[in-house]
C-alpha cells in the first residue's frame, strides 16, 4: 500500500514482454500454418489467424482487467472460483458439444468455450490457497489426501469428458507438492511406476531364450529383474531392519503392476491412446496408421534444416501434410519455416519464461502467491514438454496445446488468466506484510 | 523439513526445466541438422514431377486424308503412400471393373516399384470411362489421373504400314536415355521408323501438391519446367482408297499387293493379307488382342509385303529377256523352238502347248519356258567359265534392286535372295555346277526369293525403262519433302541400256492384250503385265502378276501375289487390272470380275479377329 502509485508500477515487464513475443510469434505461425492464397489478409476474421488476433486482443484486455482487480480477491475467492469451475465441468458433460470424441465444449452462438482450459487456473488457485493455510504440513496424511482431492477432482471430470490429454496436465501439480515438502519418494515412485509400465509394455509379449533351453516370458523376466534390484538395495543397507520390509513391499507392488499392465493397457486406455503409446515406444511402425502424424511432423520439422524454409514457404505444413497444424502441431510450422535456429529461439523463450516465473516466486512474501507461481510454471512446463516432445517423437501424441502458440480462444484465455493473476500477485507483493 | 531444504527444491525444479529444454535441442539438432532423410521425405510429399506428353504426330495419306490421330486417354496413377489401409476396395474394384485379385496384384506391383513415387495403376481409360471414374475418385486418396494420348485409326487400314506403339521395354530404356518407364515407343511400321519425328519432345512440370494431391502451383516459379513439343505430322505416299481397295480384294486370301508410282518411287499401296484392324492394338485391350493375333496361324501380324520371300516365277522372264538383249546373246528376232518344253540331254523342263519356234515378244506373251532356258544358258555360257558368266548375270539382277533391301523407310525389310557363286560351290562343290544345273533360274524358280515389294519395284523399273527411285512410304515430314531430308531416296540406274526396254514393254503389253494376262485388260488404259505361277511344294501353286500402266508414261506399277492362287491369270492378274482401274479411273466397270475377286476365299478358316 505504501508507495505504489500505479498498478503498473511494480509489474514485471520482462515477463509481459516474453508473453507478448510468444503470442505474436504464435499468431504469425498460425497464419503460416493455415496460409491460403484466397485469404491473404492476416486480419481476415473468417480465418483462424484473424480469429486468433481477436483472442489475443481480448486476452490483453482480460490481462489488464485482472491487473485492476484487488489482489486479495484471488485469495479470498479461490475456493469459490474452484467450485464454479467444477460445476461447469460437470455441466459440460451434460450439455456440452462433442468435438473429436471429447465433450469438453460449450457452444455459445458461433463460439465454443472449453471450461477445462480454465480449470487449470482454478485448481492452481485452490491448491495455493489450501497449501498456504496456516499450520498445514505436507507430511500429514490429511494434507496429502485433501491436496490430492483438489487436484484429481477436476482431472477426473475432464477424463469423463474423454479429454485424456487435458486430464494428464494435472499430474504436473505433483511438482508443486514436491516443492512444498512432499517426499521425494513420491516422485521416485511415480517415475519408477511409469518406467515399469513402459518396460512391461515393451517386454510383455516377448519370449526370451536362455541357455539350456530355458524360455522366459517377458513379464516374468521383468519381475525377476526387479527382485534382483530389490535384493541388491537390501544387501547394500543390510543393517536396516526396516528396509527388508520396504523392499518386499516394493517387490510385491512392482510384480502386481507388471502383471496388471496388460489389463490396464487393454481395458483402461482408449484404443487410440494405447496405439499411440505403442507407436512411441517403437512397438508399431506403421507410417500411415497411428504413427502418421508423428512421421509427418518429423518430416516437416526435419526438412526445415538449420535456417528453415522461410516465412510462408513451408510446404509440409502449408499443404496440410501435418495434421492439426495450427493447434497441437503448431511447432511443426516453427521447425519447418524457421529451422533449427527458430526452434532454438522458441525453446529458449519458453525456458526463460519458466525460469523467470521460478525466480519471481522467490521474492514473494505471501505463501499463496509463491505456491500459485509454482503452479503456473509447472502447468506451462507440462504443456511445453508434452507438446513439443510429441512433435519431435519424444512424447506420446496426446493432444494438448502449446501455451500462447496454439490456435484457440479458450486455451489462450486460460493461459493468459493463469499468468496475469500471478503477475498481479507479484506486482502487489509489497502490500503483504 | 526446513525452509532451506525446500528452497533448494526450487532450484531442482528449475534444473529439470533446463534439462528437458536441452534434450529437445539435442533432438532437434539431430532431426533438423544432422539427418537428411526428412528433407527427402518432404520433397516426396509435396513435389510432383508431371510429365507433359507431347501429342504424337498425325499421319495423312497422299491426298491429305487423315489416317492416324490422337485420342485422349487417361492413366490411373497410384501413390501407395497415400492409399489408406481402410479404403473401400470393393467399391473401388466395382468402379474400375476389375477383380479383387487383380486389385491386390496391382497394388503390390505399385508398392514394389515405389512406396513414395507414383506409378501407373491401370492404363488407358477412354474419355467415357474416365468421366465415370473421375466422379468417384475423390473418395480414394492416393489415386489420380494422368492424361496421355492414344492412337486412333479412322480408316482402319494399312495396319502393317502404320505399325503400333506400346510401352518401352527396360532394354530400350537402357539403350536410349530419352525414354522413361511408362513412355510409349513405336514398335513397328512407320511408328517405329519415324519414332523420333513423330514423338516430339516431352515436357516437364514440377508442381507443388498438397496432402490431397491437388496442385498448388509451380515449384520454384517454374524454372525447372519445360514445354512439350508436338511431334511432326507425316504425309504418306499411300493412296488410302487404293490401299483400302487392295485390302478388300485380298480378304480371305493370303498374299500381298504392292503398288508404286514408278517415276517417284512412292508406294501407293502396301497390302499384306490377312491383315488386322490397327485399332485392335490400341488401349487397354492391346495385349489381349496382340496375343490373339500372334497366335493366329494365318500370321496376320506378319507383313508379307516386306518379310515374305517368294520365288518370282515367270514374271522374272522379262528380266532375263532384258539381260539377253544387253548381253547381245539374242536379238528381238532370235527364235528358239519349244516342243512342250526344254530338253538338254536327259534334262527336261516342261512347257505348255503353244506354237513354235518363238521370238522374244511371243516368248513373253506366252511365257515360254524353253525360250528362257536357252537365253539363260546362252548368257552364262558366253563366258569362259560358268562362275564368271553367272557372276555377270547375277550383277544384272542386283542392279534391279533384287536380292538386297530396297531401303524403304519401314523396319524389318528382308534382303531377298539371289544365290552367289559361293552358295552353289557349297551346294554342289566347286566346279560341280553348270548353267544347266541352275537353269530353273531362267524361269524365276529355284533358290530365288524376292519380297512382293522388290517385285513391285522390278515392275516399276521396267515401267521406267531402266531406273527406279528408292521406294518410300513417307512423302513429307512436317513441311519438308522426304527427298530433301532422306539421302537414301535417289534414282538407281539398272545395268541394262534403256533402248532394250521397249521390246520387253511391248511384249508385256501383248501379255495383257492377247496373252496370259488378258484378265487384267482394260478398254481405256494400256496395261502391261506378266503372269507368274510359282511352284509350291507345300500346296497349291502361288498366283502372281506384275503390271504397270499406262504403257507410255506409267503412273502405277504393281505386284500382286496370291498364295495358293494357282495360275497368275486366275487371281493375281484380274486383281492387278482392278487396282489399276481403281487408281487411274477411280471407278470399276467390270463388276463381275470385281465380285469374283472379292468373294474368292482361299483360306479354309476365314477368321479375322
Amino acid at each position: 500500500m505504501r508507495n505504489s502509485t500505479s498498478i503498473f508500477y511494480n509489474l514485471d515487464w520482462f515477463t509481459i514482454l516474453l508473453y507478448l513475443i510468444l503470442v505474436f510469434a504464435g499468431w504469425l505461425n498460425i497464419y503460416a500454418a493455415v496460409y491460403n492464397e484466397e485469404f491473404q489478409s492476416i486480419f481476415d476474421a473468417s480465418q483462424q489467424y484473424g480469429k486468433q488476433l481477436l483472442w489475443i486482443g481480448t486476452s490483453v484486455v482480460l490481462g489488464i482487467t485482472i491487473l485492476f482487480i484487488d489482489e486479495r480477491f484471488y485469495n479470498t475467492f479461490a475456493y469459490v472460483i474452484y467450485g464454479v469451475v467444477l460445476f461447469l465441468l460437470v455441466l459440460v458433460i451434460l450439455i456440452g458439444a462433442e468435438t473429436k470424441g471429447a465433450t469438453s465444449w460449450f457452444a455459445i452462438g458461433g463460439f465454443k468455450i472449453q471450461p477445462s482450459e480454465f480449470a487449470k487456473f482454478a485448481t492452481n488457485l485452490a491448491i495455493a490457497k489450501y497449501l498456504s493455510t496456516l499450520n498445514i504440513k505436507m507430511s500429514d496424511l490429511k494434507t496429502k489426501l485433501i491436496a490430492a482431492v483438489i487436484i484429481f477432482a477436476p482431472a477426473i471430470l475432464i477424463l469423463a469428458q474423454n479429454d485424456t490429454g487435458s486430464a494428464l496436465v494435472y499430474g504436473s501439480f505433483i511438482l508443486v507438492l514436491y516443492r512444498e515438502g512432499l517426499s521425494g519418494n513420491f516422485l521416485v515412485i511415480g517415475i519408477t511406476t511409469a518406467f515399469l509400465f513402459v518396460m512391461a509394455l515393451i517386454m510383455g509379449n516377448e519370449i526370451f531364450n536362455f541357455p539350456f533351453d530355458v524360455q522366459v516370458d517377458g513379464s516374468l523376466l521383468l519381475i525377476i529383474l526387479v527382485s534382483l534390484v530389490c535384493a541388491l538395495l537390501w544387501y547394500l543397507n543390510r543393517k536396516s531392519k526396516q528396509l527388508i520390509v520396504v523392499m518386499i513391499a516394493v517387490f510385491m507392488a512392482s510384480a502386481g503392476l507388471i502383471k496388471s499392465v496388460d489389463y490396464i493397457f487393454n481395458n483402461v486406455l482408449e484404443p487410440h491412446q494405447s496405439k499411440r503409446i505403442n507407436v512411441m515406444l517403437g512397438l508399431e511402425s506403421d507410417p500411415r496408421g497411428a504413427g502418421y502424424n508423428v512421421n509427418q511432423s518429423l518430416i516437416a520439422i526435419g526438412s526445415g534444416g538449420v535456417i528453415g524454409k522461410g516465412f510462408l514457404e513451408g510446404t509440409q505444413t502449408k499443404y496440410d501434410f501435418v495434421p492439426e497444424q495450427s493447434t497441437d502441431f503448431i511447432f511443426c510450422t516453427i521447425g519447418e519455416e524457421w529451422g533449427f535456429l527458430g526452434s532454438l529461439v522458441i525453446i529458449a523463450l519458453f525456458v526463460t519464461l519458466l525460469l523467470r516465473i521460478m525466480f519471481l516466486t522467490t521474492r514473494q512474501r505471501s505463501d499463496f502467491a509463491r505456491i500459485y507461481g509454482y503452479g503456473v510454471a509447472c502447468i506451462l512446463f507440462f504443456h511445453f514438454t508434452i507438446n513439443i516432445g510429441m512433435t519431435i517423437g519424444l512424447a506420446p501424441v496426446i493432444g494438448i496445446p502449446l501455451p500462447f502458440f496454439s490456435y484457440g480462444g479458450s486455451s489462450l484465455w486460460g493461459f493468459s488468466i493463469l499468468l496475469f493473476v500471478f503477475l498481479k500477485l507479484d506486482s502487489d507483493r509489497m502490500k503483504v506484510l | 523439513m526446513n525452509k532451506r531444504a525446500l528452497e533448494s527444491r526450487t532450484v531442482i525444479i528449475s534444473v529439470v526445466f533446463v534439462l528437458i529444454a536441452l534434450i529437445f535441442i539435442i533432438r532437434l539438432f539431430y532431426v533438423q541438422v544432422l539427418n537428411d532423410k526428412y528433407k527427402l521425405d518432404a520433397d516426396n510429399n509435396s513435389k510432383r514431377n508431371i510429365t507433359e506428353y507431347p501429342a504424337r504426330g498425325l499421319i495423312y495419306d497422299r491426298h491429305g486424308k487423315l489416317l492416324v490421330y490422337n485420342e485422349a486417354a487417361y492413366d490411373l496413377m497410384i501413390l501407395p503412400r497415400q492409399v489408406p489401409e481402410d479404403m473401400d476396395t470393393i467399391a473401388f474394384c466395382e468402379l474400375l471393373r476389375i477383380g479383387k485379385d487383380q486389385f491386390i496384384k496391382k497394388i503390390e506391383k505399385a508398392k514394389v516399384f515405389s512406396y513414395y513415387k507414383s506409378s501407373v495403376f491401370e492404363r488407358e481409360f477412354s474419355s467415357e470411362e474416365y468421366a465415370r471414374i473421375q466422379e468417384q475418385l475423390y473418395k480414394y486418396p492416393g489415386f489420380f489421373v494422368q492424361t496421355r494420348t492414344l492412337r486412333n485409326y479412322p480408316e482402319g487400314t494399312a495396319a502393317h504400314v502404320m505399325g503400333y506403339i506400346s510401352e518401352v521395354t527396360s532394354s530400350q530404356i537402357e539403350k536410349n536415355p530419352y525414354y522413361k518407364p511408362g513412355d510409349y515407343i513405336g514398335k513397328s511400321g512407320i511408328e517405329q521408323s519415324y519414332e523420333e519425328e513423330l514423338r516430339g519432345k516431352r515436357g516437364l512440370r514440377v508442381v507443388m501438391v498438397d496432402v490431397f494431391n491437388r496442385e498448388k502451383g509451380k515449384f520454384a516459379e517454374g524454372i525447372y519446367d519445360s514445354t512439350a513439343v508436338s511431334g511432326k505430322d507425316l504425309e504418306l505416299t499411300l493412296d488410302a482408297d487404293l490401299q483400302e481397295y487392295g485390302e478388300r480384294l485380298m480378304q480371305n486370301k493370303k498374299g500381298s499387293i504392292v503398288a508404286i508410282e514408278p517415276t517417284t518411287g512412292e508406294v501407293l499401296a502396301l497390302v499384306s493379307a490377312p491383315g488386322y484392324d490397327p485399332n485392335l492394338l490400341v488401349g487397354r485391350e492391346r495385349s489381349n488382342n496382340y496375343s490373339l493375333l500372334n497366335q493366329n496361324e494365318l500370321k496376320p501380324l506378319f507383313n508379307r509385303a516386306l518379310m515374305a520371300k517368294y520365288p518370282p516365277g515367270s514374271t522374272f522372264k522379262s528380266i532375263n529377256a532384258l539381260i539377253g538383249l544387253e548381253e547381245e546373246v539374242i536379238t528381238p528376232y532370235t527364235k528358239f523352238s519349244c516342243n512342250n518344253g526344254y530338253r538338254s540331254g536327259r534334262f527336261h523342263m516342261g512347257c505348255h502347248a503353244h506354237p513354235s519356234p518363238v521370238d522374244l515378244k511371243y516368248s513373253i506373251q506366252t511365257s515360254c519356258n524353253s525360250y528362257y532356258s536357252n537365253v539363260f544358258r546362252a548368257i552364262v555360257d558366253s563366258y569362259k567359265s560358268t562362275e564368271k558368266g553367272y557372276g555377270i548375270w547375277r550383277n544384272y539382277i542386283l542392279s534391279f534392286g533384287l536380292g538386297t533391301k530396297t531401303g524403304i523407310d519401314l523396319p524389318n525389310e528382308l534382303n531377298g535372295f539371289v544365290p552367289d557363286i559361293a552358295y552353289y560351290d557349297r551346294y554342289y562343290r566347286k566346279g560341280g555346277w553348270s548353267s544347266l544345273t541352275i537353269v530353273s533360274l531362267a524361269i524365276g524358280q529355284g533358290e530365288l526369293g524376292f519380297t512382293p515389294l522388290q517385285m513391285a519395284n522390278m515392275s516399276a523399273t521396267i515401267a521406267n525403262r531402266g531406273y527406279y527411285v528408292t521406294p518410300h512410304i513417307v512423302r513429307k515430314v512436317g513441311n519438308k519433302r522426304v527427298e530433301m531430308i532422306d539421302s537414301s531416296v535417289y534414282r538407281h540406274e539398272t545395268a541394262i541400256a534403256p533402248k532394250h526396254y521397249e521390246e520387253v514393254v511391248s511384249a508385256m503389253y501383248d501379255v495383257v492384250e492377247k496373252g496370259t494376262g488378258m484378265s487384267a485388260r482394260l478398254d481405256s488404259i494400256q496395261v502391261c503385265g506378266k503372269t507368274g505361277t510359282v511352284q509350291n511344294p507345300h500346296g497349291e501353286d502361288h498366283s502372281t502378276f506384275i503390271a504397270f500402266a499406262p504403257k507410255d508414261n506409267p503412273k502405277i506399277a504393281l505386284s500382286v501375289y496370291v498364295e495358293n492362287g494357282v495360275w497368275g491369270s486366275r487371281w493375281a492378274a484380274p486383281m492387278a487390272g482392278l487396282l489399276i482401274e481403281k487408281y487411274l479411273k477411280g471407278k470399276i466397270k467390270r463388276e463381275d470380275i470385281e465380285i469374283r475377286m472379292l468373294e474368292g476365299n482361299l483360306i479354309e478358316i476365314p477368321n479375322r479377329p
